[in-house]
């Protein structure tokens, strides 16, 4: 599904990836540790097309195609969905019309008329009820004044309202206690199937308990320096990142 | 000849078709003589550094349309706010016309200001109210002088008045350049509400000139909303003057949508005599090209337990330029004033400038007053996070001013009006989004 070969990019000419390769296919969860500033979150923007980014060299392919020159909507009506690490307040726009305007603006593209208001309404009764999430909650302005878990509640919200084929989670296990962990990750898990596939970008082995990847990627430096199954997670956990850092410089 | 000496030198044919044997016509006599020795204002003057008339000053005006022009009403019919009922009284080229207005004299008066200047039942409210809370700068002098037709509202004592009322003018360009010098005068009683309408509205790109006053009297615990929508052509030019008396626990608001027009400018003033008085001042503005806004207001806190509240979006493309210079007097008796005061702008080009200007003069040492002024782009962030959901980059742009204005437009107490409003502003913003505000 996803193929990223020799990826280098930057922002602001500070190299930031140094040479990223990562194959995802369906069905799989993948997930990215690493320490701060290792570039797990360029990775994300960069797979889910932030301008700011330059790539300067490799290739990220979608389903065998080019995506380097799309725009960042264009990857959504392709199927990428990232979860924003930090979402961005809107007021004045509720989480209710946010979506729908989401929606309805990629059917758009592909040739669909908007989904009938019932439809919508159901599957926002749906969705919202498999993340625990308030009606009431629905009607205000999108992000303003939510507390952390809200926001990465309302994230997983919007995932299972899209419904994409590859969904990047940026760092959605910070800011949650271990009851809104729960209930994302059960949500993540339901949203789950053998057509779609997840990254799981995170510092802490906490998530990978309740998502439980098939892959594990150490990033360091804008590389992925090492790979294994979620035993390697453990390992992070248990040992912290240096080893990693000093069998690289070794 | 210039502007000025035009103006001046018409003043005696004005003088031939009117009553000059009247208190009123002492007082545009008087009125004359100061704007001759003022002239207008130039951008030396403190109040127009930011906002040149010069350009529009240049133009040839016609000072009394030479010929009558009558318009249907289905191709006018857009300019109203038509899908509700509402008393409207409409001018053409400075001339009422009966054909497009829906007046009354029943229980209150919704009317013309010619009427109310020249008829004897009238006369004790003119001599109470005509030209006393007007200023005495050169352009409401100037519209003083020339005072003759506009509206005229009067709602007595307890009255509800069930429709908005609609007060429109419409320049046909029938004159190559036209000069407009509507004045109107609404007197609202002791606990009655009113909703009033007001738009400005060239039909071609002939040069326009309004110069316009309005005085609004809202005594004790009358309700006044007005809403002004500035969307005219791009060669049609407006200074609105418009002053605002309360009496105690009165509530006024003035929403000034400005969307269109060459340059416009609105002098809003409120003063607040009594206690427990609420005026709000709200505003959007979004243009583009080489179009001009200036916002200048001035609330006069004059009593204790008062409140205003100010609240302007401005929205400039191209090489628009917007001013915003807002000015809150609180005098010494005037403690436990409340007084806000936000101007927000988003500049969409480099080219596009905004000049604002908080002015706040505080003599009561028991008051809230905050004010607030920002200025910046559309946030990147946010609409990289909306893109990232699908929606593409120029719809991301207009929901993101959509919901910079919301708070203005949600005060927006007729529903009709609040949806043509947003109508207007994805049409300003070339698109279309699947629901209100």
């Amino acid at each position: 599904m996803l193929k990223i070969n020799d990826l280098h990019a930057s922002v602001e000419d500070k190299s930031i990836l140094k040479g990223i390769n990562l194959e995802v296919k369906a069905g799989e969860v993948h997930a990215i540790m690493g320490p701060n500033g290792s570039g797990k979150s360029t990775l994300a923007s960069v797979i889910a097309g932030k301008e700011e980014y330059e790539v300067e060299k490799g290739e990220i392919l979608l389903d065998d195609e080019d995506i380097d020159e799309l725009a960042a909507e264009e990857r959504a009506h392709k199927g990428i969905f990232l979860s924003f690490q930090y979402p961005v307040e809107i007021p004045g726009v509720s989480v209710t019309n946010f979506i729908k305007t989401a929606i309805n603006e990629t059917r758009k593209i592909q040739g669909l008329d908007n989904m009938p208001a019932k439809d919508l309404l159901k599957k926002i009764r749906d969705k919202a009820e498999l993340l625990e999430i308030d009606r009431k909650f629905l009607s205000r302005s999108l992000n303003e004044g939510f507390s952390g878990g809200e926001k990465k509640r309302n994230e997983i919200f919007q995932m299972a309202m899209l419904e994409p084929k590859l969904a990047i989670l940026d760092e959605t296990d910070s800011g949650l206690d271990i009851d809104a962990l729960r209930i994302v990750a059960n949500g993540v898990n339901k949203l789950k199937s053998k057509d779609n596939a997840i990254i799981v970008i995170t510092h802490y082995q906490r998530l990978l308990d309740h998502i439980v990847p098939d892959y594990v990627h150490v990033l360091y430096d804008g590389k992925i320096v090492k790979s294994g199954t979620k035993e390697l997670a453990f390992e992070l956990e248990e040992k912290g990142y240096d080893w990693i850092k000093e069998e690289v410089n070794a | 000849m210039e502007l000025k000496d035009k103006l001046v030198s018409s003043f005696l044919a004005f003088e031939n078709h009117i009553n000059v044997d009247s208190k009123v016509h002492d007082i545009r006599s008087e009125a004359i003589k100061t704007f001759e020795n003022e002239g207008f204002p130039s951008k030396k003057d403190e109040n127009w550094k930011y906002t040149s008339l010069k350009s529009i000053l240049k133009h040839d005006y016609s000072v009394f349309p030479k010929q009558e022009k009558a318009l249907e009403y289905k191709d006018v019919k857009q300019y109203f706010i038509h899908d509700i009922d509402t008393y409207k009284i409409v001018f053409i080229d400075g001339k009422y016309s009966s054909h497009l207005s829906q007046t009354t004299h029943d229980k209150i008066d919704v009317c013309l200001m010619s009427s109310a200047l020249e008829k004897p039942k009238y006369e004790l409210i003119i001599e109470n109210y005509f030209n006393k809370i007007a200023a005495k700068d050169s352009l409401a002098v100037l519209n003083t002088a020339f005072s003759r037709e506009g509206a005229y509202i009067h709602i007595p004592k307890n009255q509800l008045v069930n429709k908005p009322i609609q007060i429109v003018h419409f320049s046909t360009g029938n004159e190559v350049a036209l000069m407009l010098q509507p004045r109107n005068l609404i007197v609202v009683e002791e606990n009655s509400h009113v909703q009033i309408i007001e738009r400005h509205q060239s039909l071609t790109d002939n040069p326009v000139l309004t110069n316009s006053v309005t005085e609004i009297f809202a005594n004790k615990r009358a309700i006044v909303d007005y809403y002004k929508l500035q969307n005219d052509k791009h060669k049609a030019s407006l200074v609105d003057n418009t002053y605002i008396d309360q009496k105690r626990e009165s509530l006024c608001s003035v929403h000034t949508f400005s969307f269109g027009g060459k340059l416009t400018r609105n002098n809003l003033n409120f003063f607040q005599n009594g206690e427990r008085i609420d005026s709000t001042m709200k505003g959007i503005t979004i243009i583009g090209d080489k179009q001009h806004v200036d916002h200048n207001t001035l609330v006069h806190h004059i009593e204790p337990n008062c409140e205003s509240h100010q609240d302007y979006k401005g929205i400039f493309g191209d090489q628009s330029t917007g001013v915003f210079n807002g000015k809150v007097v609180v005098e010494k008796e005037a403690q436990k004033t409340n007084a806000f005061q936000a101007n927000n702008n988003i500049l969409l080009s480099d080219k596009a400038t905004i000049n604002t200007k908080p002015q706040l003069e505080i003599f009561a040492d028991d008051v809230k007053c905050s004010h607030g002024c920002t200025i910046g782009q559309l946030d990147e962030s946010a609409l990289f996070y909306m893109r990232s959901r699908g929606i593409p980059k120029k719809e991301a742009k207009a929901l993101l001013m959509y919901a910079f204005s919301n708070n203005v437009l949600n005060s927006v107490k007729i529903p009709e009006l609040k949806h043509r409003i947003t109508k207007l502003i994805a049409h300003k913003l070339g698109i279309n989004i699947g629901f209100d505000l």
